[in-house]
């Protein structure tokens, strides 16, 4: 048992390095996106005191991650095939599907630019850029299992 | 030869006993006067809850539309499933093409017995099986909040359906099967007013069971695996599990589940997706104390596996 679970975390870190499937990179990015608004979401939440060092890093890491985000190379045709969430609406409406990233991008640069003075501040624009976030998964992924 | 005429005769007389059961049974039944009598003069500061929590717009906005626009109640978007295809209707304040003339009676017949104001019935993909569990004074709140709603001119198209679900009074004897105003779970006495707060919210009007739980062939949802995921009946991908079981919530505390109907962020800050985004975002305009009372029952309904079959693994 041990062995085995031994087997499928090097399976998975293995997976994490590997770097020429799109599949895997676009799905690392969103990770790290993911794990960047969690730290935010503490702080909006009164979890984590606010600290506007802390805070204006973090967002400026999740615009950087936002600017990896290449549609054309993470989602290549034919990619929607496979272990991905990914809706075919992708592929069908490539320019919608860059024009909701790029919304979302120009949000995290806005906060990034206002560099929030207070938690108030920062729920603002948290709750902007989730709002994006949802608005991007209501369209373009699909649930699965 | 004369067995077969006898059985011949007998069949028909069955047949035509039963075409009449049939009939009388399939029949439209609208409210009691004892119901009726409980409506109320509504209030519509009130009925914005309910609207918020019916989410209405989902299914009966304009497609595609943003903002205040989607307080237009054009209805027009196609339901895809697999019994055809389903158009919610206008249910604007426009008299001729959406429901400005209707009463208050014509709205609690409509979503508490699935009966139009022409006596038809309606079909389920309208869920009125859950709106059956709503108090009749709610129903009047919300009839006095959609007052306050624009009228929008045009008819939404017909819905597009194969033989037999175009069959309308077949639905009567549907409705036999699967519609009742008595809770889905019972709880004990002594249960705590959050919980029951939040069955009346999610068994009615957040008519949650619609998605969150497989359906029978026959459409009916299976109260035996309640909230516990499907397959979505629209489109791919499945509708997640939202028991305590294996799969579902079993991780989220209240205040999780709360803060994701609230902000659309998952525990491990996944985020809202597919059909859902709309549900959450009518969700966050609710009360506090509402989106605690969903997740309190949530936490206390029975636990369930998941109700749609194991993600397939492609070889890769």
């Amino acid at each position: 048992m041990r062995k085995l679970v031994l087997a499928i975390s090097m399976l998975a870190f293995a997976g994490s390095a590997a770097s020429a499937d799109p599949l895997q990179d676009r799905q690392a990015l969103m990770k790290e996106r993911g794990k960047i608004a969690a730290g935010l979401s503490k702080v909006v939440k009164g979890e984590t005191p606010y600290e506007a060092a802390s805070v204006l890093t973090a967002l400026q890491a999740l615009q950087a991650n936002a600017e990896k985000f290449d549609a054309e190379a993470l989602f290549p045709a034919g990619s929607d095939k496979g272990d991905t969430t990914a809706a075919p609406k992708i592929w069908q409406d490539m320019a919608g599907f860059k024009e909701t990233h790029d919304n979302y991008l120009t949000d995290v640069k806005a906060a990034v630019a206002a560099a929030p003075a207070d938690v108030d501040a920062l729920k603002t624009q948290f709750g902007t850029i989730g709002k994006d976030c949802g608005t991007c998964h209501q369209t373009y992924r699909i649930k699965k299992g | 030869m004369r067995l077969l005429k006898k059985l011949v005769g007998a069949a028909l007389v069955l047949g035509g006993v039963g075409a009449v059961a049939g009939w009388f049974l399939s029949a439209p039944v609208g409210l009691d006067a004892e119901t009726l009598a409980q409506l109320g003069p509504g209030d519509a500061a009130r009925g914005k809850r309910i609207f918020s929590a019916g989410g209405c717009t989902s299914c009966h906005a304009k497609p595609g539309s943003k903002g205040d626009a989607r307080l237009e109640l054009a209805g027009g978007l196609e339901l895809k499933t697999p019994f055809g295809t389903f158009v919610p209707p206008n249910i604007s304040q426009d008299a001729k093409d959406g429901i400005g003339a209707w009463t208050v009676e014509d709205l609690a017949n409509a979503m508490l017995k699935g009966v139009s104001p022409a006596g038809e019935h309606f079909y389920p993909a309208f869920p009125y099986t859950s709106y059956a569990h709503m108090k009749p004074a709610d129903i009047a709140d919300l009839y006095a909040f959609l007052k306050t709603l624009p009228a929008v001119a045009g008819k939404a198209p017909g819905h597009k359906l194969g033989f037999p679900f175009n069959i309308r009074r077949g639905i009567g004897l549907w409705k036999r099967l699967y519609l009742s105003s008595e809770p889905v779970i019972a709880f004990p006495d002594g249960t705590p007013d959050p919980v029951t707060a939040g069955r009346y919210l999610v068994e009615g009007p957040g008519h949650c069971g619609e998605c969150h739980t497989p359906r029978a062939f026959t459409g009916g949802t299976k109260k035996s695996e309640w909230l516990a995921g499907a397959a979505a009946t629209e489109g791919k991908g499945i509708v997640p599990n939202i028991t305590p079981g294996e799969g579902g919530l079993s991780d989220w505390s209240q205040a999780d589940i709360a803060n994701y109907l609230e902000t659309g962020f998952t525990p491990d800050f996944d985020t809202v997706g597919g059909a859902m985004v709309d549900v959450q975002r009518n969700m966050a305009e609710l009360a506090a104390d509402d989106r605690a009372a969903i997740a309190a029952y949530l936490k206390a309904i029975p636990p369930h596996p998941n109700g749609y079959p194991a993600r397939e693994k492609p070889a890769s």
